[in-house]
């Protein structure tokens, strides 16, 4: 067994190497340019374009024609987002719905969206981490454009319940976005059931390689952008710039992987992150962050109160994983997700996000239990919070100095 | 993060962790610090009839850092004077450890652990 172990698939995945024999091509001899319509270097580059776009658009049961070549998830996220309540703002009206428990990419568009002038709710979540639909449909008006919601939450890996804010948002005419980078792979899509707009991927969330990604833009009924990259009209004018063929054909054959083999893989997972769970539940004092059930098989997102996440980073360096501590994140400020779901700051603090992915042993999860079991003692041996505790102090009742 | 070699040996082995008994003669406790911040320190400081701090322990909840300034602490103000000890600049602490500019409030603290640990044994000792 190698160390350190990697348990953060959930912030990106290594290319699978059957992917990175499929690129290396495309740089090298096959390097034409996929707009080139006048040689069969051109050709051929155009060739596996459209065959990546075959690859990702059968995962989630598209029409290739409906899937738009980007950067990655925060450009079809800005895209998305931009594109679409610019271009329906006239006739619809200005008003956008979001959930505090998005990515980054997706709450600091729709605040940009505010500054030029919309107006946004961001929806608290259930302390599961799940979106009320009733608490969705209440924040619904008349002049409400987009709604974004992602599927997968990428701290506590909770699934939004996509179908049902589809059925929704098309009764009410809202155009509806879906931030699906952590959910490919993961969870089922078929966008021919599920009533969404636009739903943004990335490849490196899934064994592809970084800095490509994709937007899924609906044809039936057919859902129109405003372009946020201007040039040479690529990607039917959604998106101009040169298409990075090799990304593109990593995450097609990435893409197709996930669709052959996430059955199985997920099954294998699962029982991988149910063992974890089980091993680490017996710790006292332990809380786990987001519903069981409504969660892709990859995560677990464990509190371990009275140990803050960052030291217990330290103590567990074997160990490759991301906390919600601020210490961990440079604005000092705790996870923000964790926050949403009403854990106090304390247990923000204490969190330790655990993901595990395609290259996960068995092996490796034992060793992280048995790690972890003594490094929370270690740890809480040291804390005056652990020893007030112990004896008998309600922690809430002490009147601390903040600073 | 990446830290100082010192840190990390502060924080991997951490000197002088432990508890006094409150109400024993002789001792002085500082807590500071918040859960919701993310560190509380307890610094407890150990006074002999000559007024020169013989022993001091602690405990901390927090990262690495405030784990690290908090231990180095306990070390600082072993046979000094109350007045010696409350002395200690959190700069010294600071620049001890090589803490990066984020985690400064960490030797904050832990200079305020010391002012709040020589405060409580000054009032228990009718100073």
């Amino acid at each position: 067994m190698k160390l350190p172990i990697y348990l953060d698939y959930s912030a990106t995945t290594p290319v699978d190497p059957r992917v990175a024999e499929k690129m290396i091509p495309y740089l090298v001899e096959k390097f034409g340019n996929p707009a080139s319509r006048s040689h069969s270097f051109g050709w051929e580059a155009d060739a596996a374009v459209e065959q990546a776009r075959e690859q990702v658009a059968a995962l989630v049961n598209a029409d290739p024609k409906e899937i738009i070549w980007t950067s990655g998830a925060t450009e079809s996220n800005n895209l998305a987002i931009k594109g679409a309540a610019h271009f329906y703002a006239g006739t619809k009206g200005k008003h956008i719905i979001t959930v505090k428990t998005e990515h980054k990419a997706v709450l600091d568009t729709v605040r940009e969206m505010e500054r030029q002038g919309f107006e946004a709710t961001y929806l608290d979540v259930q302390e599961n981490g799940l979106l009320d639909l009733e608490a969705f449909k209440a924040a619904i008006r008349p002049d409400t454009v987009l709604a974004s919601v992602m599927f997968v939450n990428n701290e506590v890996g909770v699934i939004q319940p996509i179908a049902e804010l589809g059925e929704i948002c098309r009764e009410k005419g809202i155009v509806f976005h879906v931030d699906a980078a952590q959910a490919t792979g993961k969870v089922d899509i078929d966008l021919q059931q599920l009533k969404v707009d636009l739903m943004s991927f990335s490849a490196h969330k899934t064994y592809g390689p970084k800095g490509i990604g994709a937007l899924y833009v609906r044809r039936k009924p057919r859902i129109r952008l405003e372009a946020q990259m201007h040039g040479g009209g690529h990607e039917r004018g959604f998106r101009s710039g040169t298409l990075a063929t090799h990304q593109i054909v990593g995450m097609g054959e990435a893409f197709r992987l996930a669709k052959e083999e996430m059955a199985e893989e997920n099954k294998r997972i699962g029982a991988l992150r149910d063992k974890l769970l089980k091993g680490l539940q017996d710790i006292e004092a332990t809380y786990v962050n987001g519903d069981l059930t409504h969660r892709v098989a990859h995560n677990l997102n464990i509190s371990f109160a009275y140990v803050e996440g960052e030291s217990m980073i330290m103590a567990i360096k074997d160990l490759a994983v991301s906390s919600g501590s601020a210490c961990t994140s440079a604005s000092l400020e705790p996870s923000y997700v964790l926050r949403a779901l009403g854990r106090d700051d304390e247990l923000a603090h204490s969190s330790i996000r655990f993901s595990i992915g395609r290259f996960t042993t068995e092996e490796e999860i034992d060793y992280a239990i048995k790690l972890l079991h003594a490094k929370v003692g270690k740890l809480r041996e040291l804390s005056p919070l652990w020893e007030m505790v112990q004896e008998g102090v309600d922690l809430s009742t002490v009147q601390w100095a903040a600073h | 993060m990446s830290y100082s070699v010192k840190v990390i040996d502060h924080y991997e082995n951490p000197r002088n962790v432990g508890s006094f008994g409150k109400e024993e003669d002789g001792v002085g406790t500082g807590m500071v610090g918040a859960p919701a911040c993310g560190d509380v320190m307890k610094l407890q400081i150990k006074v002999n009839k000559s007024g020169v701090i013989e022993d001091a322990k602690f405990k901390t909840y927090g990262c690495g850092s405030a784990i690290a300034s908090s231990s180095l602490v306990t070390e600082w103000v072993k046979g000094k004077t109350v007045d010696q000890a409350l002395s200690i600049k959190n700069t010294e602490i600071a620049e001890e450890l090589a803490l990066p500019p984020v985690k400064i409030h960490c030797s904050i603290l832990a200079e305020d652990a010391i002012k709040a640990a020589v405060a409580d044994y000054k009032k228990k000792h009718g100073e």
